[in-house]
């Protein structure tokens, strides 16, 4: 009997091998496949922009594997071996790790748009109605204001919104000094460091904090469906720009570079402003679901993502290393 | 009288562990089912229906039919010598076998890729053989193994120290041989460590998250679990499919448990 | 050995040496090859990654301020969960095989679920239960108490699951002599019971408390992950890995492999010196 089971098990497994064997045999066959590698946010826009590229003269009839996942986390698999024809994620620093590694050219960003295909900006969610009325950063230091936002060490997109609160200080006037110890101030007024955008949204329309630091696209996403958060754009944030590039070794870099193409033309673009992006193409974002804050400004003002990357979010010496140590002694 | 007061004993013990379990476990497991369900019954069969789901239902099948069968033979030959045999390192194998547990889900895709990555130790020779381990079905398998290696030992040697080698002594006495010994009298002796440990080993590759979604590549409709897939439905703001596709997770898990009950049944009749 | 059985002489020597030692060494030999080549090169890559700059790059990361924050506070509440699994779960083991009561295989059915649900999902369902929102009269989430419950949570089947077993292969004999000789509950649980149960409980034990060091699914939500209060060693690790300190991570995860290898250790040195007292 027991035996009798013993050899079902082994038949069980043979056959679960045959069958393995069959299902990556079919997934690597087939002409025109095109693998991309991106951020999870965007999953919904292309789930749209697959199939109409598919339509065009250039991509018709290709087939998109697409990977979702973890922006940092999609960079560092591509490199360990993830097989990928374009890469799209939230933020440039992501793509030159794969510029060091040479899995893309070093001149990527030399297309029209810098090799970015959508925007968004950095805006604070509040609950319905803005019961704590807050308008500018300002407010999110004020005594009895909870702030969440994600743990910028394992949130590639918090750098965003830690840039945002600190180039709001410098746009203001302040001092580079003065800007940290805001920060610093800030970070004592998060009760909540999640390990992404995602979750922190989860966590705040939960019922925890006043205010959470989000990207635009986020918020009107969660808008969308049905959850109960407004936003308020405050007068000086980030442009945060999201960049796209072919590999460089792309089984079929024609079809890749067809697709980047589309992506950031008007048809595409249309779709992303549809899923709460600003657009690369300024005349297609209305100014009044989309206006522009008298105080925006770009990475690139402060010094670039280089320089930020360093200076900021080195997790053995930097900025915020700091700050966390020190906000975390204090008071735990 | 005594038995009154053993009586009181009884259910008061009863009723602290089914008031923890409760609390712990039913009230949560409960919940599950009540948001996969809350949208009606044909929202929560749309949702594990989709090809999507349908694909890491079978890629779950698949993961667990081969990561299971291999952890039930080693598990059972290393608690096997574990316990009988007397050899050198034995105290430190021993514990090598539930490194597993303490080592990160997130670190155990780190290890992997540093491994079988591109650049890990194995990734030149493999690239050059055309084999893709990491990012395909055969990495997740060694991450799902991997972490849930450590429990048909773990059920299965106290049970053989509990129950002694006398049994088996006396059937080689009379004339057995090894290979009869194990199969009529070691085996049914400790079957319910192996059915325990089959159960354990089923959920934990059934559950498990992190490893696996680090070497998986999360292609989409190729690489993905069903709890991976759950992730993605919960990243997606699509929560009765994260909360459908789990309480599918929670019915393959019973379903296992309850067929090990039936297998015993069966066997207490012949 | 001194005390084995007096039917070895009976045995033909090399067949007795078939059961006893060499096919177990066999066996032995082969069960580390499949370990070693699933678990313990891995292991080895990482432990190159964390010497990739030597001593000083491997002390600078463990001693970061932070780190020690983490792991200490995981070795803690990690021990803490194991205490009660201990205790809950012995209990939940008795009751599951000694009681009976209507529905008792529901309940057996309920106690794996933790392992086979989604990390995720068990920390969204605790955190809306339990959380700022919940219908419970108590709020843990983002707190202390908040890791703690999702630890147990998944710990739940270690303890219980390996007494279980054991319990059912019980003799009851050696009870029913002691309870017809006198000895109350109490004490045949204590004098009879639990040290037949011991390995197995000191087993369960070992591996939750490892589980519990390494948790990251069901943790990362419910405890908000504020650094030197509520962040465990599994989130300190993943931010190192996001931030591009593979180095830094590798060098803790060391660190944590090492303090679950000693204990370790010590439950399987527990473990052998019960089956020898046994003999």
């Amino acid at each position: 009997m027991t035996r009798r089971l013993f050899h079902v098990l082994l038949a069980c497994l043979a056959l679960t091998v045959v069958a393995c064997g069959g299902t990556s045999d079919s997934s690597s066959g087939g002409g025109g496949s095109l693998s991309l590698v991106a951020y999870s946010t965007p999953k919904e826009a292309y789930e749209e922009i697959i199939p109409a590229f598919a339509k065009t003269p250039e991509g018709e009839g290709t087939r998109v594997k697409q990977s979702y996942g973890n922006s940092g986390d999609q960079a560092k698999a591509v490199i360990a071996g993830l097989p990928a024809d374009v890469v799209a994620l939230s933020l440039q620093p992501d793509i030159q790790k794969l510029v060091d590694e040479k899995l893309v050219a070093p001149d990527w960003n030399k297309t029209p748009t810098d090799g970015f295909v959508t925007n968004s900006v950095v805006v604070l969610a509040v609950r319905k109605g803005n019961p704590k009325n807050i308008t500018s950063w300002d407010e999110l230091v004020k005594p009895g204001v909870e702030v969440v936002t994600p743990n910028p060490f394992t949130s590639g997109g918090a750098r965003w919104n830690v840039m945002a609160a600190y180039g709001a200080q410098i746009e203001q006037g302040k001092t580079p000094a003065q800007a940290q110890a805001y920060l610093q101030e800030l970070f004592k007024h998060v009760p909540v460091q999640d390990k992404s955008a995602r979750e922190s949204l989860q966590t705040f329309t939960s019922g925890k904090g006043d205010v959470l630091i989000s990207y635009e696209n986020e918020a009107i996403t969660a808008q969308q469906k049905g959850e109960d958060v407004d936003y308020v754009i405050p007068d000086q944030t980030i442009l945060i720009q999201n960049p796209i590039a072919v590999t460089e070794d792309a089984k079929n870099a024609k079809t890749a570079q067809a697709f980047v193409d589309y992506a950031v033309s008007e048809p595409a673009q249309k779709i992303f402003v549809s899923k709460g992006y600003r657009s690369v193409i300024p005349e297609l974002n209305d100014p009044k679901e989309y206006p522009e804050p008298s105080g925006l400004f770009t990475i690139e003002k402060l010094g670039g993502w280089d320089k930020v990357m360093q200076e900021f979010f080195d997790p053995e010496d930097s900025v915020m290393q700091k700050i966390q140590e020190s906000n975390g002694v204090s008071t735990g | 009288m005594r038995a009154d007061q053993s009586r009181a004993t009884r259910l008061t013990l009863r009723t602290i562990a089914l008031l923890y379990l409760g609390l712990l476990v039913a009230v949560p497991v409960g919940m599950v089912f009540y948001n996969a369900f809350s949208d009606g019954l044909a929202a929560a069969w749309a949702s594990v229906t989709t090809p999507e789901a349908q694909h890491a239902f079978w890629l779950t099948i698949v993961m667990v039919a081969i990561a299971v069968p291999l952890n039930t033979i080693f598990g059972i030959t290393a608690a096997l010598s574990l316990v009988r045999g007397r050899w050198r390192g034995k105290t430190i194998v021993s514990a090598l076998i539930d490194v597993p547990f303490a080592v990160s889900p997130v670190v155990v895709g780190l290890a992997l890729i540093l491994v079988y990555g591109r650049q890990g130790w194995f990734g030149g020779w493999l690239t050059e053989h055309g084999i893709q381990v990491i990012f395909s079905v055969p990495g997740m398998v060694i991450a799902t193994i991997f972490v849930s290696l450590p429990f048909v030992v773990r059920e299965v040697v106290p049970v053989l120290r509990e129950i002694g080698t006398e049994q088996e002594q006396a059937a080689l006495t009379l004339g057995a041989s090894p290979a009869q010994v194990f199969w009529r009298i070691t085996l049914p002796a400790i079957r319910w460590g192996v059915a325990y440990g089959v159960i354990l080993t089923t959920a934990r590759a059934l559950g498990e998250y992190g490893a696996v979604a680090v070497v998986s590549g999360k292609i989409v409709g190729e690489t993905q679990t069903l709890t991976l897939h759950v992730e993605e439905q919960f990243q997606q703001f699509d929560l009765t499919g994260a909360y459908a596709a789990s309480v599918v997770l929670a019915l393959i898990a019973v379903f296992v448990i309850l067929s090990m009950n039936l297998l015993d049944r069966r066997k207490e009749k012949s | 050995m001194a005390s084995a059985p007096a039917s070895d002489v009976a045995l033909p020597r090399a067949r007795r040496w078939g059961l006893v030692s060499a096919r177990p060494a066999i066996a032995g030999a082969l069960a580390t090859a499949y370990l070693s080549l699933v678990v313990l090169i891995p292991i080895a890559a990482v432990l190159a990654e964390s010497m990739t700059d030597g001593w000083a790059g491997f002390w600078k990361a463990i001693s970061a301020p932070q780190a020690i924050a983490a792991v200490k506070f995981t070795v803690i509440v990690s021990a803490i969960v194991v205490a009660i699994n201990v205790v809950t779960g012995t209990l939940i083991a008795w009751v599951l095989v000694r009681d009976d009561f209507p529905g008792k295989r529901t309940v057996n059915a309920l106690i794996d679920l933790p392992f086979a649900l989604p990390t995720i999902v068990a920390g969204l369902t605790l955190l809306a239960l339990y959380g700022p929102k919940g219908p419970a009269p108590v709020d843990i989430g983002f707190t202390k108490v908040g890791v703690a419950a999702a630890l147990l949570f998944v710990t739940l089947p270690f303890v219980v699951r390996s007494v279980q077993p054991v319990l059912m292969e019980l003799d009851r004999e050696m009870e029913e002599a002691a309870q017809s000789l006198g000895a109350g509950g109490f004490r045949v649980f204590r004098s009879i019971i639990l040290p037949t149960l011991l390995p197995a409980i000191a087993s369960g034990a070992g591996l939750g408390f490892a589980r519990a060091l390494g948790e990251f699914g069901s943790v990362v939500l419910i405890s908000g992950n504020i650094p030197f209060k509520t962040e465990v060693a599994s989130v300190f690790l993943f931010g190192q890995i996001e931030s591009n300190n593979t180095r830094g991570a590798a060098a803790v995860s060391v660190v944590l492999l090492v303090l679950s290898f000693v204990l370790l250790l010590a439950v399987s040195w527990v473990g052998t010196r019960a089956e020898r007292h046994a003999r």
